[in-house]
């Protein structure tokens, strides 16, 4: 098999398998174990975990020591890296850092604006962009250079991922704006929650009608609602994020303790849907402080067990 | 122009408060346009101050001037011969005006009057919105002639972001989305095909980030 990392992820992407991934947050505190403890509730279901660096704004445990200690588990974990916080020189070191560690995923993002954190006074920095990002780590791998043009002793090897979302506007420009990703040298993508599937497949086809999905790996993203509470807050506060209104009254029609049962039932659904849409290699499940539903969602979608590779 | 906001009356009287003769300077330029350091400003100024002063029975000489620029010599002169009589000076220029006055003048307190917010334009009367951070190597020939430097909250160079809804930054609802007027001006112009050239990563040495700026032109000095 023709990998060009020694990422899991890669090689069970490359061997045609459809890939799952699920991700972590760190806790709000020092307590490592609590990363452990999540980790553990899935890692048999799941190719790789992605840690989330400081999502919404809010300061977290960083991204790279929790990805540390998965590694150190025997885990495979995807880097979150957003360029908010870290200028060029940071980014890089990080990369670096996390690389004597042998972790071999990275998804390079810009990060949510820090007005929705805890810190809105906060500066940032913003020294690159995310598609810069990925070009970034490109080159120290490819070309084991850094941006200053200096060869990197034991060049990072990494299977480079970036985000998409095709909910977010304009859409005229969603597909064109993965083309400049995986321009810019992605090789895989996790995708916004999806909920307006319609408007998903429209995407896909566009981005298939462009031969993307030959060039990089497409994975679905999706996330269980716990409650109609939640859909609703999604729905209306989470900028970029597309809830259709018959979603939030399928779960508003169901009395209150059995929405989290009907949450999972639709996270299920949609991902027995998409596995059919062409140009998906796999799923991003994204249970927001629910992972112990992740052995759950990925068995009753029929993605378990998992394959191995070497 | 570069656009200022008065500060605070209370913010300006605790700063005031100790003087017995106070210089008001305002700045003909920029601030007068952006209603906030003109002759127009000095003059409303003066009078809240001297009536707040007033009625706690302090006695507090408060006197007026605005020179054509606080960024030039030449006009900063026009106050050399004056203004040894006062215990401050409140400029109600920008912060260029006020720290070029203090460079000057080095005994006499020189103190701010308004906060200077950034480059920008007059939308309608009594709105500005920002457009140029200065950062010394312009690109809008590459964006439609919309800034992502100063118009996008992320500063992408390689927008939009996944916030990006009905045209709105995703951080404030009344906020236009960068990007998108740059998509809509390239759509316009004719040139999409222009979107998806990547943008490479930006030299940010002539921004602030390289330490304070200086531009020298030998062939117009004297």
């Amino acid at each position: 098999m023709n990998t060009k990392t020694p990422s899991k992820l890669e090689k069970i992407l490359k061997a045609g398998h459809q890939a799952v991934t699920s991700e972590c947050g760190p806790p709000r505190g020092s307590d490592g174990e609590a990363i452990a403890k999540k980790a553990e509730m899935i890692k048999d279901y799941v190719d790789a975990i992605n840690i989330t660096d400081n999502q919404t704004s809010v300061t977290r445990l960083c991204s790279l020591a929790a990805c540390i200690r998965l590694k150190l588990m025997g885990l495979e974990p995807v880097l979150q890296m957003v360029v908010r916080d870290r200028n060029r020189i940071a980014l890089q070191s990080d990369i670096l850092g996390a690389a004597s560690f042998d972790i071999n995923n990275i998804l390079c993002l810009s990060g949510d604006h820090q007005q929705f954190g805890d810190n809105p006074q906060g500066q940032n920095v913003f020294d690159i962009d995310s598609i810069q990002l990925i070009q970034t780590v490109r080159l120290m791998r490819d070309e084991g250079k850094f941006l200053g043009g200096d060869d990197i002793e034991r060049p990072p090897q990494m299977f480079v991922g970036a985000a998409a979302n095709p909910f977010a506007d304009p859409f005229e420009i969603r597909v064109p704006r993965l083309a400049k990703k995986v321009a810019a040298g992605a090789e895989f993508i996790q995708t916004q929650c999806i909920y307006n599937l319609d408007k998903f497949e429209l995407w896909m086809k566009q981005a298939c009608d462009r031969g993307l999905h030959e060039k990089v790996y497409i994975l679905a993203g999706v996330t269980p609602f716990k409650s109609a509470g939640m859909a609703k807050y999604m729905k209306n506060r989470v900028p970029g994020m597309d809830v259709p209104d018959e979603v939030v009254k399928r779960m508003s029609g169901v009395p209150k303790e059995k929405q989290a049962e009907e949450g999972l039932k639709i996270c299920v659904e949609s991902i027995q849907r998409l596995k059919e849409v062409e140009g998906v290699s796999g799923f991003h499940v994204m249970a927001i402080e629910w992972e112990e539903k992740v052995p759950e969602i990925v068995e009753q979608a029929g993605l378990y067990p998992r394959p191995e590779v070497d | 122009m570069i656009v200022a906001k008065n500060k605070p009356i209370e913010e300006i009287i605790e700063e005031v408060k100790d003087f017995e003769k106070l210089l008001i300077v305002g700045c003909n330029e920029c601030v007068t346009v952006c209603e906030s350091g003109g002759k127009k400003e000095v003059a409303v100024l003066a009078s809240a101050l001297r009536m707040y002063f007033m009625n706690q029975g302090k006695d507090i000489k408060i006197d007026e001037v605005t020179l054509e620029r606080q960024c030039d010599h030449e006009y900063l002169e026009e106050i050399r011969n004056i203004i040894d009589q006062y215990d401050g000076v409140l400029s109600l220029a920008c912060g260029v005006g006020v720290q070029f006055m203090a460079e000057k003048y080095l005994r006499t307190p020189v103190l701010p009057g308004v906060d200077t917010c950034f480059m920008g334009v007059t939308e309608e009367r009594g709105v500005w919105t920002e457009r140029c951070q200065g950062c010394g190597q312009c690109i809008l020939a590459r964006t439609g002639g919309i800034c992502p430097v100063s118009r996008c909250a992320k500063r992408l160079f390689n927008g939009p972001c996944g916030g990006s809804t009905k045209g709105h930054c995703e951080i404030n609802k009344d906020l236009v989305c960068g990007w998108q007027l740059i998509l809509d001006r390239l759509a316009e112009l004719g040139k999409m095909e222009d979107y998806e050239k990547l943008t490479p990563i930006k030299d940010w040495s002539t921004e602030r980030a390289g330490g304070p700026r200086k531009v020298v032109r030998e062939d117009v000095q004297e």
